[in-house]
């Protein structure tokens, strides 16, 4: 019997959040590269957003239980590193998604997610996760994340 | 197996753990809460790349893992450079050693991102994008500390004295090194040497710091022959999979 198709393994794969930020998918971060059947058996690729990042050992798991909930139990996940993974990959959808849940979504002009403001100033380049750093708002005076262009 | 190529790789990827060990020494006691988590992401951001080293070291090997490379040698095994495993001493120490590093280790990945091995290539290409926040981060710290008070200054310039003799090793070549830049994979550090130099005095200038005149270089980091602390960072790295080597985390 076929062990699912590349289809529905990417529909699986779409349904599980970001560790970090809940709102986006694995898919949606670009963190999936690759899914394909060898004979029978799904390989799915990975690649780490930062090469240090701590969650991308929480991604593995959390495909492993995803698959095996929806029955596919023959699948191998690999991890690469080229292309390297960039900010680009990420939809206007998702940016959206990540400015709705208050963090400044990717871009060279760091936008306030709270009142939409430019008038902001970084307080460091490096924030509570590799892929984040934190600014503060001069127009509201609130402080937040912006996700790194990189 | 590519003994050289497995060599070569880990050699990278010492220099990777060992600045990320020491960086982590940071975590807790940085001098603001802001440069605690700067730096300890820095850290994340090496150990991930020494993983990435390691991980291949382990395919070419097909005997040690990773964390054996990491965690069950000696440290006269280690071949990184003297100048990571330099004791943090005081944040203006640890800005003027990690500038250092920084600008050679993006000019070193611009050429290993033309390696004919595709592995090292593609680490090269995925660790460039995170030592470009590495150097800005120093680069910037590095101005404002040299071009600040008297204090500071002072502080900079002493360890710009201390660290200096410690850069000439980057731009030697072992036997490895020539072998591994004759068959295409490895980096000619010596070739950007000059490259290095423009870039640091870019910075110095404005950092209002001097080079020192007259100052005997040293090496050996290559060959295993380590400073004093050394041993030190490696048995407190060391320490637990030592200990419970079949400890699972």
């Amino acid at each position: 019997m076929q062990n699912g198709s590349v289809d529905q393994v990417w529909d699986i794969l779409n349904q599980v959040p970001d560790p970090e930020i809940p709102v986006i998918s694995i898919v949606e971060l670009g963190v999936v590269r690759d899914v394909k059947f060898i004979n029978d058996c799904c390989i799915i690729s990975i690649t780490p957003t930062y090469s240090g990042c701590p969650a991308i050992k929480t991604f593995e798991d959390d495909i492993k239980k995803s698959l095996i909930v929806n029955k596919i139990t023959n699948f191998k996940i690999t991890k690469v590193y080229a292309p390297a993974w960039t900010t680009d990959w990420m939809s206007k959808e998702t940016k959206e998604k990540l400015k709705n849940y208050g963090i400044s979504p990717p871009s060279n002009q760091v936008v306030c997610p709270q009142c939409n403001s430019k008038n902001t100033n970084m307080i460091s380049e490096f924030g509570a996760t590799a892929c984040k750093s934190m600014h503060k708002c001069l127009d509201c005076l609130e402080p937040f994340e912006h996700f790194k262009c990189i | 197996m590519d003994k050289n190529l497995l060599n070569y790789t880990i050699r990278l990827g010492d220099n990777c753990l060992v600045l990320g060990q020491r960086m982590s020494m940071w975590c807790s006691n940085g001098p603001t809460l802001e440069e605690d988590i700067a730096l300890a992401n820095i850290s994340l951001d090496l150990f991930g790349q020494a993983t990435a080293f390691y991980s291949f070291a382990e395919e070419i090997d097909n005997k040690n893992t990773a964390d054996d490379i990491a965690f069950k040698r000696d440290a006269n095994k280690f071949s990184n450079y003297l100048i990571v495993e330099l004791e943090n001493t005081n944040f203006g120490f640890t800005i003027v050693r990690n500038f250092f590093f920084d600008c050679f280790q993006f000019l070193f990945y611009e050429r290993l991102k033309k390696s004919d091995c595709k592995n090292l290539s593609d680490i090269a290409y995925k660790s460039i994008k995170e030592v470009k926040y590495h150097l800005r981060h120093s680069t910037n710290w590095l101005i404002r500390l040299g071009d600040g008070t008297d204090q500071s200054n002072r502080k900079v310039q002493n360890a710009l004295n201390e660290i200096w003799k410690y850069t000439d090793e980057l731009f030697e070549l072992d036997d490895l090194d020539q072998l591994m830049i004759s068959n295409g994979v490895g980096v000619d550090s010596s070739e950007f040497k000059s490259e290095w130099k423009n870039l640091v005095d870019k910075a110095l200038v404005e950092a209002k710091l001097k080079i020192p005149q007259n100052t005997k270089m040293i090496s050996g980091g290559k060959q295993g022959k380590h400073t004093n602390s050394f041993t030190e960072l490696i048995s407190e790295m060391q320490h637990i999979p030592r200990k419970y080597p079949d400890a699972k985390w």
